[in-house]
């Protein structure tokens, strides 16, 4: 298949167009984890990913999940505290870090973090023409360049996903011992209490999915870059802006699909 | 010269939207010739080595490279025949994040799986075919232009294509680096009896390698000769770029 290829005119037709293509991009990359197993190149580049993704995220992801958790102690506590229910920030903490919050907010560290250095990578990769050069020498671009990143992004959101909840339980605890006098240990567990292994395989579910969802854009946007580097700005912009879309419906629809249905 | 041409097109358009770059383009490279593309720019140079490499498909038109008819063949038989093609790429194309030893292996590590130890001495030899024996460990970002042309070239040659396409491979070189380019290109034609298809502006180099030039304007050939023919009996446009040529290279 291959992925530098001319505009398509009109205005629905380019849209339809680029959705097949990450669709298929997705699909195409998922199928290709026997690669991951059997060449040696590709799983070195796959665990370079993991660290690219995992080490480079962790310093914002540590800070936001922080403040996330210390922020919504705050708020709840202060509501809660007019019904002399401040133990009910723990409940509320847990669940919504586990069902929402704690993939959402992967998603969109991810999406800013790694998703736009993907797209700005291959936006350069192809405006450069390393990828019809890979394309020209038989080397499919895609187990080449799009396996290892989607791969390592699939495992790595939800492993970052479960340390963004755990940092955020903190926050929150923090701030429920200094703010609304609620021992450490008590509020801990009251937040396991709460938690249901239906929420958590969930939301680790969800992330995984982001993971695909921010992968798959950002790969097909950095593929479809022209115009040298405005192009690579405005595609990197444009994987950040459809991440973040993706991410907002997709977690919706999982939502629906496991707690309506 | 073979009846069977390695590259032939017939009556080949190519439009981009309403805008026809490529317009009723006939052209047949035999085995072993270079074929040099010049014209002015925009003229659609570099759409043509596209198509003839399998990067573009023509609007109408018949391609057919190697004997296969480009409308024809299969995607799934495209990797195949690309195997036998080689491209040097305008900025050489060369992946930043490998060495230039690990960039000329890319087609035997990635795409044949050859053992390290073969493709270490493949490697070694294409290097040192290009005069970079001892600069495989630098990394793209570490050397000059000219290095890095060489290096895409000896990527391009590894595999020992039957037909290789040049995009500007001599722009942005100074004069010693780019006769050093078209020697390459001439030997490896001659040696190995690959067809070569040059898209260039540096017309002086063309003359002295070329078996034929073709000028390019407006999507059509208008003159395909031999670099003495092209100097005894150009076409007007022809003479034209010849002598704004001359113009721009008297100091």
């Amino acid at each position: 298949m291959t992925f530098t290829r001319e505009p398509t005119p009109g205005r629905i037709a380019p849209l339809l167009a680029a959705l097949g293509r990450t669709a298929t991009l997705a699909g195409l990359a998922l199928a290709g984890l026997p690669a991951l197993f059997a060449r040696r190149d590709t799983r070195a580049d796959f665990l370079r990913q993991l660290y690219v993704i995992g080490i480079g995220s962790l310093a914002v992801a540590t800070v936001v999940a922080l403040f996330t958790g210390m922020i919504l102690g705050l708020q709840l506590g202060i509501a809660f505290r007019q019904f002399s229910q401040e133990l009910m920030v723990a409940f509320t903490l847990s669940y919504a870090m586990l069902r929402e919050m704690g993939p959402f907010m992967t998603g969109i560290i991810l999406a800013a973090c790694v998703g736009s250095a993907m797209a700005a990578q291959l936006g350069t990769m192809t405006v450069n023409e390393e990828v019809a050069a890979l394309e020209m020498m038989g080397i499919d671009p895609v187990r080449f360049l799009v396996v290892p990143r989607l791969w390592a992004m699939t495992v790595m959101a939800p492993l970052l996903s479960f340390y963004t909840c755990v940092l955020a339980f903190l926050g929150g605890a923090l701030v429920g011992y200094t703010q609304l006098n609620i021992p450490f240990l008590q509020f801990i567990g009251q937040v396991l209490d709460a938690a249901e292994v239906k929420d958590l395989y969930v939301g680790l579910l969800k992330a995984a999915i982001f993971g695909v969802l921010i992968s798959a854009i950002s790969c097909a946007v950095g593929f479809a870059t022209t115009q040298g580097a405005a192009g690579v700005g405005a595609s990197t912009r444009r994987a950040v802006i459809l991440s973040f879309l993706a991410i907002l419906i997709g977690g919706y629809f999982i939502t629906r699909f496991f707690y309506v249905f | 010269m073979s009846s069977d041409p390695a590259l032939l097109f017939r009556a080949v358009t190519k439009a981009f939207g309403t805008r026809r770059v490529i317009d009723g383009l006939d052209l047949a490279a035999e085995p072993g010739e270079i074929l040099v593309i010049i014209g002015p720019s925009g003229t659609g140079k570099s759409v043509t080595l596209k198509l003839a490499s399998t990067q573009l498909a023509p609007t109408s038109g018949t391609i057919r490279v190697l004997g296969r008819d480009l409308a024809a063949l299969p995607p799934r038989d495209l990797p195949a025949l690309r195997r036998r093609l080689g491209y040097l790429f305008q900025s050489g194309a060369l992946l930043g994040w490998k060495t230039l030893a690990e960039n000329v292996a890319l087609p035997l590590a990635e795409r044949d799986r050859l053992p390290p130890a073969q493709i270490e001495g493949r490697v070694r030899d294409a290097l040192a075919e290009v005069g970079l024996a001892d600069s495989g460990d630098l990394y793209p970002a570490e050397v000059s232009g000219g290095m890095l042309k060489r290096a895409a070239f000896a990527r391009a040659i590894i595999e020992n294509p039957e037909l290789l396409f040049f995009d500007e491979p001599t722009s942005g070189l100074d004069p010693v680096m780019s006769r050093t380019i078209d020697r390459l290109i001439q030997q490896i034609a001659r040696a190995r009896r690959a067809t070569c298809l040059v898209v260039t502006h540096d017309l002086a180099g063309a003359l002295r390698y070329a078996d034929r030039i073709a000028f390019l304007k407006g999507g059509r050939f208008l003159q395909v000769a031999t670099p003495a023919e092209l100097l005894r009996r150009p076409h007007p446009e022809v003479q034209a770029f010849l002598k704004a040529q001359a113009v721009e290279d008297t100091p």
